[in-house]
């Protein structure tokens, strides 16, 4: 049992006392879900006509899998291409040189601040007018996403190299390296080492907001398996369940994935001190990481 | 800029970020309020409610925000008949802020949680040790140190609920982003400086607030 700092480890009367609120409480809880069973019933939500077309074939095959793929597409190319804005950002932002230090700052801040939609609605809305011709819808979710997200994993890069011990850089210098080989072959790889949860948890992040492809027509899981589906068979409310349950399923394994990287990285030879990452992002643009340890 | 000089233009510029900043102003009180809760519930010595916090968590945080909102309208409103307002705009709006705030909630639970457990465990030992009751050790040592140490992970969650709150433009509330897709649409020649006026003005009001957190933070961080 996980030890916390508020109560002491129950006694005999505390277990009896928490005992009696455990059932009182899951009354009520029980209550309160009985309660919001019979709303939906008094909508007929759960007519069973409602809840079949999941148990055909073509449903999954026409709406969720296709959109469901993607999602996942647009996740994963916005996920390298956010990798590479992220480190060619974060480099920038460490030089020395204030001409590549301070645009890469600019950049990075404004598309932390600028919501993604606005980016999204821009990109595909506004950037046909410019280059005089259409832009796709999986485009400007992709783009849109890597610019957000690269600038949100620049910072957190950028907190990794910083926590790495100074005699890392020093030790690289004395057997004459150049400034250039100490980041790719020294920084880089540890920084990117010891950030591999954050990388994998800012996935799950990029992968919920694919769902802005919605609001640009972009055919993706929301499209396709909610507003699509529920067009042909008026069940909103089941289909916008299913579709939940499929990405809380996908971005708990990928939450999982990122709690067992932490784990493994933790045994290994170097990791950053936990203590300094929390200190040096003191704005981390969207979510609150996983808490750790 | 001449899009701006037009008198309808720049009150639909001027609404927008109204919108955002009323849909940012109302969740963020329901989603401080529910979040802090949910994190009490998740500390409780009581396992149902232990249980509820973690279910709450785990399917908010992991729900895009945009179905969360797709369902509040087409879901709650539309299908189950819930109806908040008699005024299609402020009906829109309260179901945006159901929507933000069940989601930020998750959020806030998460901050709040792991700010707790920043607090040493000796701290809440010893006051126990000199006799303080659990509601004098919460009130007088934890929560004091925990709130502090919060500070920067609930700045970091109110200032993307801001810019989320553009989401609710989906179900129709015309918020500072649909205004930009509506201008951008009627004015092709000036798609540049209209992207920057919105983006900038988001900038101006994010990234001090960022910097702001960042320096409450600090300032008021318990030195260890």
């Amino acid at each position: 049992m996980s030890s916390t700092v508020l109560y002491d480890h129950p006694g005999p009367r505390a277990r009896s006392r928490n005992a009696v609120l455990s059932v009182a409480f899951g009354v009520g809880l029980v209550v309160l879900l009985w309660w919001v069973y019979r709303k939906f019933d008094e909508a007929g939500q759960w007519e069973g006509q409602l809840w079949q077309p999941f148990t055909e074939p073509d449903t999954w095959t026409q709406f969720i899998i296709p959109g469901l793929r993607q999602t996942l597409l647009a996740a994963a190319t916005g996920m390298l291409l956010s990798l590479a804005f992220g480190i060619l950002f974060a480099v920038g932002r460490l030089s020395e040189r204030w001409w590549i230090r301070v645009p890469s700052g600019i950049v990075v801040e404004f598309f932390r601040a600028v919501p993604l939609l606005l980016m999204i609605f821009f990109i595909f809305y506004g950037v046909p007018f410019l280059i005089q011709g259409p832009v796709s819808a999986f485009w400007s979710v992709v783009v849109g996403l890597t610019l957000y997200n690269g600038s949100v994993l620049a910072e957190a890069f950028r907190a990794g190299v910083r926590s790495i011990p100074t005699g890392q850089s020093e030790a690289a210098y004395a057997v004459g390296m150049r400034k250039s080989q100490v980041m790719q072959l020294i920084l880089v790889p540890q920084a990117a080492r010891a950030m591999l949860p954050v990388i994998v948890s800012q996935l799950v992040v990029l992968l919920k907001d694919t769902a802005l492809g919605y609001i640009v027509a972009f055919p993706e899981l929301l499209q396709r398996g909610v507003n699509d589906l529920s067009a042909n068979y008026g069940n909103v409310v089941a289909a916008a369940i299913v579709v939940a349950a499929i990405y809380i399923l996908i971005n708990s394994l990928i939450t999982m994935l990122a709690g067992w990287l932490d784990r493994r990285s933790s045994r290994r030879a170097y990791r950053a001190p936990k203590q300094n990452v929390r200190d040096s992002t003191p704005a981390d643009g969207g979510t609150v990481g996983e808490p750790q340890g | 800029m001449h899009v701006f000089a037009d008198q309808t233009n720049l009150d639909a510029y001027v609404s927008g970020f109204l919108w955002i900043l009323k849909l940012t102003g109302a969740s963020t009180f329901f989603a401080l309020v529910l979040g802090v809760l949910l994190a009490a519930f998740r500390v409780s010595p009581v396992p149902v409610l232990r249980g509820l916090g973690t279910a709450w968590v785990n399917i908010f945080r992991n729900t895009p925000l945009t179905l969360i909102i797709f369902f509040c309208y087409f879901g709650l409103f539309s299908t189950l008949g819930l109806s908040l307002s008699d005024d299609l705009n402020l009906n829109n709006y309260w179901l945006g802020v159901v929507g933000l705030s069940v989601y930020t909630a998750a959020f806030v639970c998460e901050a709040v949680r792991s700010g707790i457990n920043t607090v040493p465990a000796g701290q809440a030992e010893a006051a126990r040790a000199v006799g303080l009751t659990f509601f004098q050790t919460l009130r007088i040592v934890i929560l004091p140190q925990a709130g502090r140490a919060v500070v920067a992970p609930l700045g970091s969650v109110l200032i993307a609920l801001c810019k989320n709150a553009t989401i609710v433009g989906t179900i129709g509330l015309i918020e500072a982003s649909s205004v930009m897709k509506d201008l951008i649409n009627s004015n092709g020649d000036a798609v540049i400086p209209i992207f920057l006026v919105f983006a900038g003005t988001f900038a101006a009001l994010l990234i001090p607030t960022g910097y702001f957190f960042g320096w409450l933070a600090n300032r008021l961080a318990v030195k260890r």
